[in-house]
């Protein structure tokens, strides 16, 4: 029987011939992954434990991203403590205030994870890296504290879906809409414990930022990782930033998926997911004319370069309507730099928001940007739940840029194809 | 017993703005705020949480097994769990188990009881198997939880490569 992309990566950190849904395995992993919120509490379990001198400096990155520049002495403090196990540890991968961004986005950037790497990241999102072809899946602190003293990782062998798009994005459409589409369809629990493999000619049309986008929502379906098959995308994107030899797997003719889907991409129009769920998904024309307070493009699912890029192709001489506000947030200070460049900056700023220092800030309602009662939110991040921007009355719809752009201009929830 | 339906987030278990810290004391009082904000109030030490599918998904924050032992639970069953909330609650020692056939029969009020050791739920008097551990996973919880399989896991691979 032939195997998933996701078995052979597994089976190849696990030094097996050969896996099976279901198994058992410990597998030895490439890269791990710490932030502000995770990285301190593992780094005490390690202490607590005795376990500070086993870690591999090598395999780790720290990237300082969800309160930064921090906000009070609590955050201060959790920075200061993954700065001082930088140092102590010798770890060249830390990024600091102003050098990194948000990790989803560095990594991937600085060529850090590679096609064929099984990597951990103490963060939900970490799933987004599986893009590039290899196994990327998110843990509690605890568990990155054990993957760090151990170089290796437990894992259940996941049953694989399979997402097969076919036909021609449309105008305004982007992996934002065709992983809402598919959240919308299976359901927030609608992998749980899976991995999902996105296949097809539409995939293959897609540029690297919009596959990150939508492998980087696979855990709103629930899933466990989300794998992308190796092309000349994804080769020209690692050829300029990963210098080490890397493997690339495919899924076997005769793999087994447990299910598989198939989506014709043509009808799928700017999708939007209302609150409080992602999978509570329905067309942006369906809720076209809710009036909305703040407008918020950015976070390791839209904050790429070609996500400004979308937004600032709307906005270009257009001011943002009165009464609503525009934050922008470039998922990383490289991506800020070119944006800078190209003068998509200025566009934002021109049309009267404000762009702030890479951060998550406002999309898991930590700083920059918080939700308060009954306020109405667009934003181009990845959860609408209850209470995760702010305030609980607070309602967030969950957008692609262009969707957020237009709306941005007209003051309520714009269909991008209107203006 | 406090009984919740499918798809509880972790946002609503613990909201992000509590995240700064890990300490159980100050995230026990905003425990389950988003869905019961009267929550941390009701709860008395011991009480259970039954929940649908898929319990605790969304983000990876440990903050959400933490919050909810600190709030006094004793054990959560669920029909599911959420990948992530299932490796954090057996990580830290926050009993859980997976038992659809006893969510589906308790209610609010109902009288629970249950031993994790035999994986037996009881409610009003019925009782009702839960599914069993892997033997693996079950070694952990017996251990009290991951940490101390990673000691147990070096002395047998020697140091780190």
């Amino acid at each position: 029987m032939g195997m998933t992309m996701t078995e052979k990566i597994i089976a190849a950190h696990a030094g097996l011939e050969e896996v099976k849904p279901g198994q058992l395995v410990n597998a030895k992993v490439d890269i791990i992954m710490a932030h502000d919120i995770t990285g301190p509490p593992a780094f005490k379990a390690l202490r607590n434990n005795d376990l500070v001198d086993q870690i591999d400096p090598k395999k780790i990155v720290l990237v300082l991203d969800h309160v930064v520049p921090p906000k009070d002495i609590d955050s201060t403090m959790n920075c200061m403590a993954v700065r001082q196990f930088a140092q102590e540890k010798n770890i060249d991968h830390f990024y600091d205030i102003g050098q990194g961004g948000i990790a989803h986005n560095v990594l991937p950037q600085e060529g850090l994870v590679a096609p064929g790497d099984l990597a951990v990241g103490g963060d939900s999102h970490t799933c987004t890296y599986g893009a590039l072809g290899c196994f990327a899946t998110g843990m509690g602190h605890t568990d990155i504290a054990a993957a760090m003293a151990l170089g290796e990782v437990w894992l259940r062998v996941p049953e694989s879906l399979k997402f097969t798009y076919n036909g021609k994005v449309g105008r305004y459409v982007t992996g934002k809409d065709l992983i809402l589409h598919t959240i919308g369809k299976i359901t927030v629990n609608g992998a749980n414990y899976k991995a999902m493999e996105f296949v097809g000619s539409a995939i293959k049309s897609l540029p690297m930022e919009q596959r990150f986008t939508m492998t980087n929502m696979v855990i709103e379906a629930s899933g466990k990782n989300g794998v992308m098959p190796v092309d000349n995308v994804t080769k020209d994107y690692v050829k300029r930033r990963v210098d080490k030899e890397y493997e690339v797997y495919e899924s076997d003719e005769d793999a087994k998926f447990e299910k598989a889907y198939d989506f014709n991409v043509s009808d799928v129009p700017p999708l939007v997911a209302k609150p409080y769920s992602p999978d509570n998904v329905g067309s942006v024309e369906e809720v076209k004319g809710v009036k909305v307070d703040q407008v918020f493009i950015g976070s390791c699912t839209n904050g790429w370069l070609g996500d400004l890029r979308q937004a600032a192709a709307i906005m270009k001489g257009e001011k943002i309507a009165k009464g609503i506000r525009l934050i922008v947030i470039p998922a990383t200070m490289q991506i800020y730099r070119q944006a800078l460049k190209e003068g998509i900056i200025d566009v934002f700023i021109d049309a009267g928001g404000v762009v702030a220092p890479s951060t998550c800030g406002p999309c898991p309602g930590l700083h920059q940007g918080v939700m308060g009662p009954n306020e109405v939110g667009v934003f181009t991040t990845n959860r609408n739940f209850r209470g995760r921007t702010g305030h609980p009355e607070a309602k967030i719809y969950l957008t692609n840029p262009y969707t957020a752009a237009a709306t941005a201009i007209m003051g309520e929830i714009t269909d991008p194809r209107s203006i | 017993m406090h009984k919740f339906g499918a798809n509880i987030d972790t946002d609503v278990i613990i909201p992000g703005k509590y995240l700064v810290t890990t300490d159980p004391a100050r995230l026990a009082p905003h425990c389950m705020e988003g869905v019961d904000p009267e929550f941390s109030k009701k709860v008395q030490k011991g009480d259970m949480i039954f929940a649908e599918e898929n319990f605790g998904c969304g983000s990876s924050r440990e903050h959400a097994p933490i919050a909810v032992k600190a709030a006094g639970i004793s054990c959560v069953v669920a029909k599911s769990f959420a990948r992530i909330f299932f490796r954090n609650a057996i990580n830290i020692g926050l009993p859980i188990m997976v038992c659809p056939e006893a969510v589906d029969h308790a209610k609010n009020g109902s009288t629970v009881k249950v031993d994790t050791d035999s994986g037996m739920v009881n409610i009003n008097g019925k009782s009702f198997k839960a599914e069993p551990f892997p033997e693996f996973i079950a070694a952990i919880i017996q251990k009290g939880g991951l940490m101390e399989y990673v000691k147990e896991r070096l002395k047998q691979k020697g140091s780190h490569p």
